[in-house]
């Protein structure tokens, strides 16, 4: 370990061109951000091999991607406007012909360091190390052989993603994306006994192909319009002959499109998603919320300049971003088990990301990402808290209370905490960036896309609603709760019953009168819920002031108009202000935006927009703030009603709407996910289904049957026509060789007696 | 005909009469090998055509005045000897095996 910063060193000083001369001396450490969680999944495997059955791996996990944070840490404060290419080693270099533009193809090993890198960097590894933290706890019950495979996986995991968000050419970013998809398969699948986990991990694996098969369509063509898949030469390919109407140029940004909404859980292929909620909790918050999903909205803020010369693409994104926002919201809704609801608002969030990337406002789906990844972190890892105390329990209508129960206080506030952010609460970070998106939806030049800004308030009315729903029915109201099943389970509850002495303590004798009310469980005498410790707590409270911090750059530019915003200028300095967006950037003008000072441009940007653009004849700004928070407070008023102060309401609206025919299909299918899992059974799953079995029956008929089996028989039907001939008495054998030779001495003679004559 | 060859003239009383002797010896070998069923005896019964063919040797040999054909049958004689004990060996264990001399007990060794 000592050694690996000496030898990167060297490798770098020796492998590469020198990096420009004002270029800071810090940037040669940028590969630690790889290298280490690459050497820490090593050592995991080493740990495997050695059969370590202690918490050494989640110590070297947590140790690696800590000094990757710190790496970015120094990054952020030495990377400038431009971008700098940093090379590890020569990788493919292959040139043809002349050797010119189009004769040639160059993928090295490089690092493409500018703002959006560091920014998506520093969430990534900061998020990976406190989660990795509170994974070291929350897995204990696997010390050995899983927690070495879970860590080494999460190790993997950054690395990968490491690859693919500082890669300097598509071809790094493929393997990351690929890597990345590698790591969430191996996690979602981490209890590979259960079988749903097998099929999720599966679900989540095949469904990111066709995504992927986008992204390396569109790497193809990348190459083949512009002659290069490196960034740098690539935007400067873009500079010189912008908008190409060659349809593969057109091509590119539906395909990669393609591959963003594979990844990022998007319509048409968000299935994957909930599923992957079979993995452990820590890795829903890391990798199915926080940062891997992101990779999609990533791919599309670094890909900018491509989806400029295409507007209809842009549209399409948008317009997915939005109707992905309202089914997902809608699903959200009906659904019982608290993680698969945080699962859906993930989608439904990430929804809102793309309808910013659609409307040109790469700044507000960065932003959201950036304050989504805090809150939504903490939302499943307080989930992930709730489930490791209950013995597995996740059914909201099973919970209840937890606020008043010992050991879950702080646990519960955080949630709550959480809930408001994921509600999009006036004045919390997820409303600023929210904001973003839908005044960029209101004010974007293409008029088909307005009416996406009022689908957007209508889900974050929905949002406020089922966000509230988990929160009021688990935290508030009376105490209340059935543990899960899983005190023998896949997760981790040996120790559910090694809390009994130290809980009995701290008064859950007191639940326990309420409990047995409840009760058709055997072993509720037995049941105490467990609190967490230090390693669940600090992670959660980090992550908690992360989440708040957050909102910091707006409350800055709210109190000091000229002060730039923070993430608006790490997003502008990179290639996703590249173009000309068609969104609200558009008025200060496509390539020079990044040499801008930020505030400034977002100030004159704005101060244009809104006189053009009148939303109920209040500016975009002032109208969708306050339509926002009326619809986040309409929701959780509504939410408040029927989840917490009169909860009977909630089952009797249910039942009335299932009473009647008319309104029967919206509660059937919402609690049903709409049917598309079944839809794509029967559309996609069956009549392959179909064709594989046709295949397979000419298979064993045809081919094995018929002709391999009939070749087989040959020898032996030919072997039963002389059998006869050898029926085991000697005298047999011997008349058949007298005969013989009879025979030809008979012939012998009969020449000898011709020739005679 | 080589008129080096030392030949008798055909039909030589002698050599006719050993050549008599070695085809009644070898058909009375085949006869005896094909219709008796007692591994004994059909040892017995090669042996009997061993003996035809090499008298039909040595009646060649006295034809064309040559000593080839009684060196060969004593070398034959030898091997013979040798062969004959390997065969009464085999005999002996087929016997402990089936306590019987009889060919048809070893008709499960055939292919069907």
């Amino acid at each position: 370990m000592i050694a690996a910063p000496a030898m990167l060193s060297s490798v770098l000083a020796l492998a590469q061109g020198p990096l420009d001369a004002q270029a800071a001396p810090e940037l040669r450490w940028a590969g630690l951000a790889l290298l280490l969680p690459l050497v820490s999944g090593l050592l995991c495997l080493l740990c495997g091999w050695a059969k370590v059955r202690s918490k050494l791996p989640a110590a070297l996990t947590i140790a690696a991607l800590g000094g990757a944070f710190a790496t970015i840490l120094r990054l952020q404060g030495v990377v400038g406007e431009t971008p700098v290419v940093i090379n590890l080693f020569d990788w493919i270099s292959w040139t043809w012909g002349d050797g010119s533009r189009f004769h040639g193809f160059t993928a090295n090993v490089d690092l493409y360091v500018d703002r959006l890198t560091v920014f998506w960097m520093l969430f990534v590894t900061g998020l990976g190390t406190l989660i990795a933290l509170y994974a070291s706890e929350y897995m204990e019950s696997d010390v050995g052989k899983g927690y070495t495979r879970f860590f080494g996986a999460v190790s993997i995991f950054l690395f990968a993603m490491g690859c693919l968000v500082m890669g300097g050419n598509l071809v790094m970013l493929y393997l990351g994306w690929e890597g990345v998809g590698l790591a969430s398969y191996l996690l979602i699948g981490y209890y590979f006994t259960k079988p749903e986990a097998v099929a999720a991990a599966k679900k989540a694996f095949i469904v990111n192909r066709i995504g992927d098969l986008g992204l390396a369509l569109a790497l193809f063509l990348t190459w083949q319009c512009y002659g290069t898949v490196e960034y740098a030469a690539l935007w400067k390919a873009i500079e010189a002959a912008p908008a190409s109407s060659e349809w593969t140029a057109q091509a590119i940004p539906w395909l990669l499109m393609l591959g963003a909404f594979g990844k990022s859980a998007q319509l048409p292929l968000y299935v994957w998603l909930p599923d992957a909620m079979e993995g452990p909790t820590p890795v829903s918050a890391l990798i199915h919320a926080a940062t891997m999903v992101t990779a999609g909205v990533y791919l599309i803020a670094r890909m900018f300049p491509l989806f400029v010369v295409n507007p209809d693409a842009l549209a399409a994104v948008a317009w997915v971003g939005g109707l992905t926002a309202l089914l997902a919201a809608t699903i959200g809704m009906a659904q019982y088990d608290m993680k698969r609801i945080w699962a859906y608002s993930t989608i439904s969030q990430l929804g809102y990301m793309f309808l910013g990337l659609g409307v040109g406002t790469t700044f507000g789906a960065s932003y959201h990402v950036f304050t989504h990844a805090f809150f939504k972190a903490l939302l499943f890892l307080t989930a992930g808290a709730v489930m490791h105390g209950f013995a597995g329990q996740l059914d909201i209508r099973k919970l209840s209370g937890l606020l008043k129960v010992p050991g879950f206080r702080l646990v519960s506030l955080l949630a709550v905490l959480g809930c408001f952010w994921l509600a999009a609460f006036p004045f919390t970070a997820a409303f600023f960036s929210k904001d973003e998106i839908l005044v960029s939806a209101f004010t974007a030049k293409d008029e088909r896309v307005h009416v996406l800004g009022w689908i957007g308030l209508v889900v974050a009315a929905l949002t406020a609603y089922y966000t509230f729903r988990v929160g009021f029915r688990v935290f508030f109201g009376p105490v209340k709760y059935e543990p899960g099943d899983e005190h023998h389970g896949y997760d981790d509850h040996d120790h559910a019953h090694g809390g009994h002495d130290a809980h009995a303590s701290h008064g859950g004798h007191a639940q326990h009168g309420q409990h047995a009310q409840h009760g058709h469980h055997g072993h509720h005498g037995e049941f105490h819920p467990h609190g967490p410790r230090w390693a669940i707590r600090v992670p959660l409270m980090l992550i908690a002031v992360g989440a708040i911090l957050a909102g910091w750059p707006s409350y800055r530019t709210m109190l000091d108009h000229d002060a730039p915003n923070w993430v608006k200028t790490q997003v502008a300095q990179s290639s996703a202000y590249q173009g000309a967006p068609a969104g609200d950037h558009a008025t200060h003008g496509g390539q020079d935006a990044a040499s801008h000072d930020a505030a400034h441009a977002d100030h004159a940007d704005h101060a244009h927009a809104d006189h053009e653009h009148l939303v109920l004849g209040m500016d975009a700004h002032t109208a969708v703030g306050r339509l926002g928070s009326l619809a986040c407070i309409a929701g959780i008023l509504v939410s408040l009603y029927l989840h917490l102060i009169n909860r009977g309401a909630a089952d009797a609206l249910r039942r009335a709407l299932m009473g009647s025919i008319a309104t029967r299909w919206i509660v059937v299918g919402a609690e049903r996910k709409w049917m598309v899992d079944e839809f794509y059974d029967w559309v996609i799953r069956l009549p392959l289904r179909l064709v594989a079995n046709i295949l397979s029956a000419i298979d064993e008929l045809l081919l094995d049957a018929g002709i391999v089996n009939g070749l087989g028989a040959l020898p032996a039907a030919v072997g039963r026509i002389f059998r006869p001939l050898y029926g085991g008495v000697v005298q047999g054998y011997a008349v058949t060789m007298a005969g013989g030779v009879a025979l030809v001495a008979a012939w012998v003679i009969w020449i000898w007696l011709r020739g005679a004559n | 005909m080589n008129p080096i060859d030392p030949q008798l003239p055909p039909g030589d009383p002698l050599v006719m009469l050993g050549l008599l002797a070695s085809a009644i010896l070898f058909a009375v070998g085949i006869v005896g090998f094909l219709s008796r069923r007692n591994m004994i005896t059909m040892f017995l019964c090669t042996e009997l055509m061993f003996q035809g063919a090499g008298l039909a040797m040595i009646s060649y040999g006295r034809q064309h005045m040559d000593l080839s054909g009684q060196v060969f049958v004593i070398f034959i004689l030898t091997v013979a000897a040798a062969e004959a004990a390997l065969a009464l060996g085999l005999v002996v264990l087929l016997y402990r095996r089936k306590e019987t001399l009889s060919a048809e007990a070893w008709k499960e060794l055939a292919e069907s």
